[in-house]
Protein backbone atom coordinates (compact mmCIF):
# COMPACT_ATOMS: atom_id res chain seq x y z
CA UNK A 1 0.00 0.00 0.00
CA UNK A 2 1.50 3.76 -0.55
CA UNK A 3 1.50 5.49 2.55
CA UNK A 4 2.06 8.51 0.20
CA UNK A 5 0.03 10.77 -1.34
CA UNK A 6 -0.15 13.65 -3.77
CA UNK A 7 -2.38 16.72 -2.92
CA UNK A 8 -3.46 19.68 -4.55
CA UNK A 9 -5.29 22.69 -3.05
CA UNK A 10 -5.00 26.36 -2.86
CA UNK A 11 -3.45 27.96 0.44
CA UNK A 12 -4.10 32.01 1.11
CA UNK A 13 -5.11 32.37 -2.85
CA UNK A 14 -2.27 30.22 -4.70
CA UNK A 15 -2.36 27.03 -5.97
CA UNK A 16 0.13 24.43 -3.72
CA UNK A 17 1.10 20.95 -4.77
CA UNK A 18 2.69 18.26 -3.18
CA UNK A 19 3.40 14.50 -2.11
CA UNK A 20 3.08 14.47 1.31
CA UNK A 21 3.21 10.59 4.06
CA UNK A 22 -0.95 10.09 3.99
CA UNK A 23 -0.44 10.54 7.96
CA UNK A 24 0.79 14.18 7.83
CA UNK A 25 -1.76 16.15 9.41
CA UNK A 26 -2.67 19.80 7.50
CA UNK A 27 -1.22 22.08 10.41
CA UNK A 28 2.05 20.06 9.85
CA UNK A 29 1.33 19.92 6.24
CA UNK A 30 1.26 24.17 6.10
CA UNK A 31 3.82 24.35 8.32
CA UNK A 32 6.55 22.13 7.61
CA UNK A 33 5.94 21.61 3.69
CA UNK A 34 4.22 25.23 3.04
CA UNK A 35 6.46 27.01 6.18
CA UNK A 36 3.33 28.92 7.49
CA UNK A 37 3.82 28.84 10.86
CA UNK A 38 1.68 31.03 11.91
CA UNK A 39 -0.84 28.27 12.97
CA UNK A 40 0.35 26.79 15.82
CA UNK A 41 0.48 23.12 17.08
CA UNK A 42 -0.44 22.49 20.85
CA UNK A 43 -2.00 19.37 22.29
CA UNK A 44 -2.22 17.50 18.55
CA UNK A 45 -6.18 15.67 20.05
CA UNK A 46 -8.34 18.75 19.04
CA UNK A 47 -8.85 20.74 22.33
CA UNK A 48 -6.89 23.36 22.59
CA UNK A 49 -7.60 25.02 19.08
CA UNK A 50 -4.04 26.47 18.69
CA UNK A 51 -4.34 24.46 14.86
CA UNK A 52 -7.67 26.60 14.09
CA UNK A 53 -7.59 27.12 10.31
CA UNK A 54 -10.46 27.51 7.75
CA UNK A 55 -10.94 24.84 4.99
CA UNK A 56 -13.99 25.69 2.52
CA UNK A 57 -14.84 28.73 4.13
CA UNK A 58 -15.16 27.13 7.61
CA UNK A 59 -12.74 26.29 10.74
CA UNK A 60 -11.64 23.18 11.36
CA UNK A 61 -9.07 21.60 13.72
CA UNK A 62 -5.42 21.23 11.53
CA UNK A 63 -4.58 18.60 13.68
CA UNK A 64 -7.70 16.63 12.87
CA UNK A 65 -7.31 16.09 9.19
CA UNK A 66 -5.10 14.98 7.15
CA UNK A 67 -3.55 16.87 4.33
CA UNK A 68 -4.75 14.46 1.80
CA UNK A 69 -8.48 15.54 2.76
CA UNK A 70 -7.73 18.78 1.66
CA UNK A 71 -7.23 18.05 -1.75
CA UNK A 72 -8.81 19.79 -4.04
CA UNK A 73 -10.15 22.37 -1.06
CA UNK A 74 -9.63 26.36 -0.18
CA UNK A 75 -7.48 26.68 2.76
CA UNK A 76 -6.93 30.12 4.41
CA UNK A 77 -4.60 30.78 7.77
CA UNK A 78 -3.75 33.06 9.70
CA UNK A 79 -0.84 34.90 7.50
CA UNK A 80 -3.43 34.90 4.28
CA UNK A 81 -6.36 36.46 6.14
CA UNK A 82 -3.51 38.96 8.48
CA UNK A 83 -2.86 39.98 4.17
CA UNK A 84 -6.00 40.91 3.18
CA UNK A 85 -6.75 42.62 5.76
CA UNK A 86 -9.91 40.88 6.47
CA UNK A 87 -9.12 40.45 10.03
CA UNK A 88 -7.77 43.85 10.91
CA UNK A 89 -10.15 45.42 13.14
CA UNK A 90 -9.81 42.57 15.35
CA UNK A 91 -5.94 42.56 15.24
CA UNK A 92 -5.90 46.30 16.19
CA UNK A 93 -8.71 45.33 18.47
CA UNK A 94 -6.42 42.71 20.15
CA UNK A 95 -3.26 44.84 20.64
CA UNK A 96 -5.81 47.91 22.11
CA UNK A 97 -7.42 45.55 25.26
CA UNK A 98 -3.87 43.42 25.79
CA UNK A 99 -5.85 40.34 24.39
CA UNK A 100 -2.76 38.20 24.37
CA UNK A 101 0.53 37.71 26.16
CA UNK A 102 2.76 35.29 24.98
CA UNK A 103 0.50 35.06 21.72
CA UNK A 104 0.62 31.22 21.42
CA UNK A 105 -3.09 30.70 21.02
CA UNK A 106 -3.72 33.84 19.48
CA UNK A 107 -3.61 32.79 15.12
CA UNK A 108 -6.19 29.91 16.54
CA UNK A 109 -8.23 32.56 18.43
CA UNK A 110 -8.31 35.29 15.42
CA UNK A 111 -9.76 32.53 13.24
CA UNK A 112 -12.41 31.16 15.34
CA UNK A 113 -13.36 35.05 15.83
CA UNK A 114 -13.41 36.02 12.48
CA UNK A 115 -15.89 32.82 12.21
CA UNK A 116 -17.73 34.24 15.15
CA UNK A 117 -17.90 37.99 13.63
CA UNK A 118 -19.31 36.37 10.32
CA UNK A 119 -21.93 33.83 11.50
CA UNK A 120 -22.88 35.23 14.76
CA UNK A 121 -22.27 39.16 14.21
CA UNK A 122 -25.03 39.52 17.43
CA UNK A 123 -23.64 37.31 19.75
CA UNK A 124 -23.91 38.63 23.22
CA UNK A 125 -20.30 38.01 25.92
CA UNK A 126 -21.84 34.51 26.71
CA UNK A 127 -22.14 33.52 23.07
CA UNK A 128 -19.17 35.07 22.73
CA UNK A 129 -17.34 32.93 25.31
CA UNK A 130 -18.85 29.16 24.17
CA UNK A 131 -17.99 30.03 20.79
CA UNK A 132 -13.98 30.10 21.59
CA UNK A 133 -14.67 27.42 24.60
CA UNK A 134 -12.75 25.40 22.12
CA UNK A 135 -9.72 27.55 22.17
CA UNK A 136 -7.19 27.72 25.23
CA UNK A 137 -5.75 30.71 26.33
CA UNK A 138 -3.54 29.78 29.03
CA UNK A 139 -2.38 33.58 29.66
CA UNK A 140 -4.81 36.20 29.59
CA UNK A 141 -7.79 34.83 30.94
CA UNK A 142 -10.44 35.50 28.20
CA UNK A 143 -12.26 38.85 29.68
CA UNK A 144 -9.64 40.74 27.52
CA UNK A 145 -10.47 38.97 24.26
CA UNK A 146 -14.25 38.99 24.20
CA UNK A 147 -13.30 43.10 25.31
CA UNK A 148 -11.83 43.19 22.13
CA UNK A 149 -14.26 41.42 19.75
CA UNK A 150 -16.75 43.78 21.14
CA UNK A 151 -14.41 46.46 20.36
CA UNK A 152 -14.02 45.42 16.93
CA UNK A 153 -17.28 45.17 16.10
CA UNK A 154 -17.32 48.65 17.07
CA UNK A 155 -20.20 48.31 20.39
CA UNK A 156 -19.89 50.38 23.34
CA UNK A 157 -20.32 47.12 25.70
CA UNK A 158 -16.71 46.40 26.33
CA UNK A 159 -15.71 47.03 30.12
CA UNK A 160 -13.29 49.88 30.15
CA UNK B 1 2.26 12.65 19.44
CA UNK B 2 2.18 11.98 15.39
CA UNK B 3 -0.17 8.96 14.15
CA UNK B 4 1.70 5.66 13.43
CA UNK B 5 2.04 5.39 9.59
CA UNK B 6 -0.93 4.47 7.33
CA UNK B 7 -2.01 4.18 3.83
CA UNK B 8 -5.29 6.50 2.71
CA UNK B 9 -7.71 5.80 -0.06
CA UNK B 10 -11.13 7.97 -1.16
CA UNK B 11 -13.75 5.79 -1.97
CA UNK B 12 -15.90 7.46 -4.67
CA UNK B 13 -18.57 5.11 -4.29
CA UNK B 14 -20.22 2.87 -1.50
CA UNK B 15 -19.07 0.27 -3.53
CA UNK B 16 -15.71 1.18 -3.89
CA UNK B 17 -15.43 1.88 -0.18
CA UNK B 18 -17.17 -1.80 0.59
CA UNK B 19 -14.62 -3.20 -1.88
CA UNK B 20 -11.86 -1.27 0.43
CA UNK B 21 -13.06 -2.89 3.51
CA UNK B 22 -13.68 -6.53 2.39
CA UNK B 23 -9.70 -6.18 0.57
CA UNK B 24 -7.96 -4.93 4.48
CA UNK B 25 -11.28 -6.02 7.05
CA UNK B 26 -10.06 -5.24 10.79
CA UNK B 27 -6.63 -3.07 9.41
CA UNK B 28 -9.49 -0.81 7.75
CA UNK B 29 -11.05 2.30 9.19
CA UNK B 30 -13.78 4.33 7.81
CA UNK B 31 -12.83 7.82 7.55
CA UNK B 32 -16.05 10.79 7.91
CA UNK B 33 -15.51 13.54 9.90
CA UNK B 34 -12.24 12.28 11.91
CA UNK B 35 -12.84 14.24 15.27
CA UNK B 36 -12.78 11.30 17.12
CA UNK B 37 -10.61 9.07 15.01
CA UNK B 38 -7.86 11.23 14.29
CA UNK B 39 -7.15 12.11 17.75
CA UNK B 40 -7.00 8.36 18.58
CA UNK B 41 -4.89 7.80 15.77
CA UNK B 42 -2.57 11.20 16.79
CA UNK B 43 -2.37 9.51 20.58
CA UNK B 44 -1.60 5.81 18.79
CA UNK B 45 -4.42 4.59 20.95
CA UNK B 46 -5.47 3.19 17.55
CA UNK B 47 -2.93 2.26 14.30
CA UNK B 48 -5.12 0.97 11.10
CA UNK B 49 -3.39 0.24 7.91
CA UNK B 50 -5.58 2.20 6.07
CA UNK B 51 -8.01 4.59 6.48
CA UNK B 52 -11.02 5.04 3.99
CA UNK B 53 -11.90 8.30 3.64
CA UNK B 54 -16.22 8.32 2.62
CA UNK B 55 -16.07 12.03 2.54
CA UNK B 56 -16.49 12.28 -1.26
CA UNK B 57 -19.25 9.69 -1.75
CA UNK B 58 -22.20 11.65 -3.23
CA UNK B 59 -26.07 11.16 -1.47
CA UNK B 60 -24.36 10.45 2.19
CA UNK B 61 -24.89 14.10 3.42
CA UNK B 62 -27.84 16.36 3.61
CA UNK B 63 -31.53 16.39 5.79
CA UNK B 64 -34.17 15.73 3.92
CA UNK B 65 -38.26 15.88 5.09
CA UNK B 66 -39.74 12.26 4.33
CA UNK B 67 -43.23 13.38 4.83
CA UNK B 68 -43.58 11.76 8.60
CA UNK B 69 -39.56 11.80 9.33
CA UNK B 70 -36.40 13.42 8.86
CA UNK B 71 -33.45 11.89 7.18
CA UNK B 72 -30.02 12.52 8.03
CA UNK B 73 -27.25 11.64 5.68
CA UNK B 74 -24.67 10.02 7.63
CA UNK B 75 -22.09 12.47 6.33
CA UNK B 76 -24.13 15.51 7.27
CA UNK B 77 -21.99 17.50 9.05
CA UNK B 78 -23.11 18.99 13.12
CA UNK B 79 -22.71 22.08 12.16
CA UNK B 80 -25.23 21.78 9.32
CA UNK B 81 -27.63 20.02 11.60
CA UNK B 82 -27.31 22.99 14.19
CA UNK B 83 -28.25 25.23 11.23
CA UNK B 84 -31.42 22.71 9.88
CA UNK B 85 -34.72 24.96 9.85
CA UNK B 86 -35.68 21.33 9.51
CA UNK B 87 -34.16 19.74 12.44
CA UNK B 88 -34.95 22.83 14.38
CA UNK B 89 -39.00 22.21 13.47
CA UNK B 90 -39.27 18.68 13.61
CA UNK B 91 -36.30 16.94 15.93
CA UNK B 92 -35.25 19.88 18.52
CA UNK B 93 -33.95 17.80 20.90
CA UNK B 94 -31.41 17.05 18.24
CA UNK B 95 -30.97 21.17 17.78
CA UNK B 96 -30.84 21.40 21.68
CA UNK B 97 -28.11 18.66 21.77
CA UNK B 98 -25.98 20.70 19.05
CA UNK B 99 -24.66 22.83 21.19
CA UNK B 100 -23.22 20.74 23.69
CA UNK B 101 -21.30 18.95 20.95
CA UNK B 102 -17.82 20.34 21.32
CA UNK B 103 -16.86 23.25 19.97
CA UNK B 104 -17.68 25.00 16.54
CA UNK B 105 -14.86 23.96 14.79
CA UNK B 106 -15.38 20.30 15.63
CA UNK B 107 -18.96 20.83 14.36
CA UNK B 108 -18.18 21.73 11.18
CA UNK B 109 -16.07 18.40 10.75
CA UNK B 110 -17.69 15.96 13.00
CA UNK B 111 -21.00 13.88 11.20
CA UNK B 112 -23.97 12.80 12.84
CA UNK B 113 -22.98 9.57 11.39
CA UNK B 114 -19.79 9.53 12.63
CA UNK B 115 -21.13 9.73 16.05
CA UNK B 116 -23.42 7.50 16.27
CA UNK B 117 -21.50 4.74 14.34
CA UNK B 118 -17.91 5.40 16.93
CA UNK B 119 -20.87 4.78 19.69
CA UNK B 120 -19.29 6.85 22.56
CA UNK B 121 -21.53 6.30 25.72
CA UNK B 122 -20.80 9.56 26.77
CA UNK B 123 -22.10 11.33 23.42
CA UNK B 124 -25.12 13.09 22.49
CA UNK B 125 -26.69 11.77 19.32
CA UNK B 126 -26.65 8.20 20.09
CA UNK B 127 -28.93 8.72 23.05
CA UNK B 128 -31.01 11.46 21.20
CA UNK B 129 -31.55 8.47 18.80
CA UNK B 130 -33.00 6.02 20.93
CA UNK B 131 -35.11 8.69 22.96
CA UNK B 132 -37.11 10.25 19.53
CA UNK B 133 -37.21 6.62 18.49
CA UNK B 134 -35.19 6.57 14.95
CA UNK B 135 -34.14 4.39 12.45
CA UNK B 136 -30.68 3.63 11.49
CA UNK B 137 -29.95 2.42 7.79
CA UNK B 138 -27.20 0.70 7.25
CA UNK B 139 -25.62 -0.56 3.53
CA UNK B 140 -22.98 -3.59 2.68
CA UNK B 141 -22.69 -5.50 -0.46
CA UNK B 142 -26.20 -7.10 0.02
CA UNK B 143 -28.37 -4.03 -0.22
CA UNK B 144 -29.20 -1.97 2.64
CA UNK B 145 -30.97 -3.47 6.34
CA UNK B 146 -32.76 -0.77 9.09
CA UNK B 147 -32.24 -1.02 12.70
CA UNK B 148 -33.92 0.43 15.81
CA UNK B 149 -31.70 2.57 17.29
CA UNK B 150 -32.50 0.79 20.70
CA UNK B 151 -30.91 -2.02 19.46
CA UNK B 152 -28.26 -0.88 17.74
CA UNK B 153 -25.80 0.00 20.75
CA UNK B 154 -24.45 -3.09 21.45
CA UNK B 155 -22.06 -1.83 24.14
CA UNK B 156 -19.38 0.22 24.46
CA UNK B 157 -18.23 1.60 21.46
CA UNK B 158 -20.41 -1.49 20.00
CA UNK B 159 -23.11 -1.22 17.55
CA UNK B 160 -25.03 -3.02 14.90
CA UNK B 161 -22.68 -2.07 11.98
CA UNK B 162 -21.44 -5.73 10.99
CA UNK B 163 -17.67 -6.33 8.98
CA UNK B 164 -17.80 -4.72 5.67
CA UNK B 165 -20.67 -2.59 6.39
CA UNK B 166 -21.33 0.96 6.77
CA UNK B 167 -23.70 3.69 8.39
CA UNK B 168 -25.42 5.35 5.86
CA UNK B 169 -28.73 7.64 7.48
CA UNK B 170 -30.50 8.13 10.31
CA UNK B 171 -34.54 8.76 9.98
CA UNK B 172 -36.28 10.30 12.70
CA UNK B 173 -39.78 10.53 13.50
CA UNK B 174 -40.98 13.59 13.27
CA UNK B 175 -41.97 15.37 16.54
CA UNK B 176 -45.94 15.46 16.61
CA UNK B 177 -48.87 15.78 18.46
CA UNK B 178 -48.79 16.50 22.48
CA UNK B 179 -44.94 15.06 22.42
CA UNK B 180 -42.24 17.59 23.86
CA UNK B 181 -39.12 17.71 24.01
CA UNK B 182 -35.63 18.15 26.68
CA UNK B 183 -31.88 17.72 26.44
CA UNK B 184 -29.36 18.58 29.07
CA UNK B 185 -26.28 17.46 30.09
CA UNK B 186 -23.86 18.04 32.93
CA UNK B 187 -20.51 18.94 31.99
CA UNK B 188 -17.22 20.39 34.07
CA UNK B 189 -16.49 22.75 31.00
CA UNK B 190 -18.49 23.59 27.83
CA UNK B 191 -17.57 21.03 24.97
CA UNK B 192 -16.20 18.17 27.17
CA UNK B 193 -18.11 15.11 27.01
CA UNK B 194 -21.02 15.01 29.66
CA UNK B 195 -20.53 13.44 32.88
CA UNK B 196 -23.93 12.80 32.62
CA UNK B 197 -26.54 13.72 30.17
CA UNK B 198 -30.41 13.30 29.94
CA UNK B 199 -32.55 13.29 27.00
CA UNK B 200 -36.49 13.48 27.56
CA UNK B 201 -39.16 13.01 25.35
CA UNK B 202 -43.05 13.21 26.65
CA UNK B 203 -46.35 13.79 25.71
CA UNK B 204 -47.81 16.16 28.06
CA UNK B 205 -51.31 17.17 27.50
CA UNK B 206 -52.62 20.35 29.28
CA UNK B 207 -49.59 19.86 32.11
CA UNK B 208 -50.25 15.88 32.39
CA UNK B 209 -47.51 13.42 31.36
CA UNK B 210 -48.65 10.75 28.94
CA UNK B 211 -45.69 8.52 27.65
CA UNK B 212 -42.47 9.31 27.99
CA UNK B 213 -38.85 8.07 27.35
CA UNK B 214 -36.15 9.06 29.60
CA UNK B 215 -32.79 8.38 27.95
CA UNK B 216 -29.23 9.16 29.40
CA UNK B 217 -25.73 9.27 28.22
CA UNK B 218 -22.12 8.57 30.15
CA UNK B 219 -25.18 6.43 32.60
CA UNK B 220 -23.99 3.31 31.18
CA UNK B 221 -22.10 1.45 28.15
CA UNK B 222 -24.89 2.64 25.77
CA UNK B 223 -27.39 4.69 25.92
CA UNK B 224 -29.44 4.04 29.01
CA UNK B 225 -33.01 4.57 29.03
CA UNK B 226 -34.97 4.41 32.24
CA UNK B 227 -37.74 2.23 31.31
CA UNK B 228 -38.69 1.78 34.76
CA UNK B 229 -38.81 5.04 35.98
CA UNK B 230 -40.72 6.87 33.23
CA UNK B 231 -43.91 5.22 32.97
CA UNK B 232 -44.21 6.72 36.84
CA UNK B 233 -44.54 10.00 34.93
CA UNK B 234 -47.90 8.76 33.32
CA UNK B 235 -51.10 10.32 34.30
CA UNK B 236 -49.43 12.94 36.57
CA UNK B 237 -48.87 16.79 36.56
CA UNK B 238 -45.40 17.88 37.40
CA UNK B 239 -44.77 19.00 41.37
CA UNK B 240 -41.88 19.14 43.42
CA UNK B 241 -43.25 15.35 44.88
CA UNK B 242 -43.45 14.05 41.69
CA UNK B 243 -39.84 15.31 40.79
CA UNK B 244 -38.04 13.30 44.22
CA UNK B 245 -40.09 9.99 43.37
CA UNK B 246 -38.58 9.72 39.90
CA UNK B 247 -35.63 11.06 41.20
CA UNK B 248 -35.47 8.78 43.94
CA UNK B 249 -36.78 6.18 41.09
CA UNK B 250 -33.65 6.50 38.92
CA UNK B 251 -31.17 5.84 42.06
CA UNK B 252 -32.50 2.31 42.14
CA UNK B 253 -32.52 1.88 38.46
CA UNK B 254 -29.27 3.26 37.01
CA UNK B 255 -25.97 1.97 37.55
CA UNK B 256 -23.57 4.29 36.15
CA UNK B 257 -19.85 3.53 35.93
CA UNK B 258 -17.21 5.70 38.02
CA UNK B 259 -14.45 7.79 36.40
CA UNK B 260 -12.07 10.26 37.31
CA UNK B 261 -15.33 13.18 36.96
CA UNK B 262 -17.87 11.34 38.90
CA UNK B 263 -18.51 8.38 41.02
CA UNK B 264 -21.71 6.35 40.67
CA UNK B 265 -23.31 7.88 43.68
CA UNK B 266 -22.95 11.50 41.87
CA UNK B 267 -24.39 10.33 38.66
CA UNK B 268 -27.00 9.33 40.25
CA UNK B 269 -27.72 12.17 41.99
CA UNK B 270 -27.41 14.02 38.57
CA UNK B 271 -29.88 12.28 36.99
CA UNK B 272 -32.23 13.37 39.54
CA UNK B 273 -31.21 17.05 38.73
CA UNK B 274 -31.20 16.54 35.00
CA UNK B 275 -34.80 15.41 35.05
CA UNK B 276 -35.85 18.14 37.95
CA UNK B 277 -33.95 20.85 35.20
CA UNK B 278 -35.84 19.12 32.15
CA UNK B 279 -38.91 18.06 33.29
CA UNK B 280 -40.89 21.19 34.79
CA UNK B 281 -39.45 23.66 31.82
CA UNK B 282 -40.96 20.80 29.10
CA UNK B 283 -44.09 20.47 31.33
CA UNK B 284 -44.47 24.34 31.40
CA UNK B 285 -43.33 24.61 35.03
CA UNK B 286 -40.64 25.47 36.80
CA UNK B 287 -37.76 23.24 38.23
Amino acid sequence: MDKNIDVTMTVNGETVTRQVEARTNLVDFLRYELGLTGSHVGCEHGFCGACTVRVDGRIVRGCLMVAAQADGADVWTIEGVTDTGEIRALQDAFVERNALQCGFCTPGMLMTLAELMERRPDADREEIREFISGNFCRCTGYQAIVDAVEMARGKAGAAS
Amino acid sequence: MKPAPFAYARAATLEEAFGLLAEHGDDARILAGGQSLMATLNMRLSAPEILIDINGIDGLAGITDDGDSLRIGAMTRHADVEESDLVAMHAPMISMAMQHIAHPAIRNRGTVGGSIAFADPAAELPACAVALGATMTIAGTDGERTVAAEDFFHGLYETAVGPGEILTAITIPKISGNWKSGFLELARRHGDYAIIGLCAHAEIDGGTFGDARLVFFGAGDRPVSATQTAPLLKGKTWSGDLADRIAEALKEELDPPEDLNADGPMRRHLAGVLVRRTLGPMAGQGE
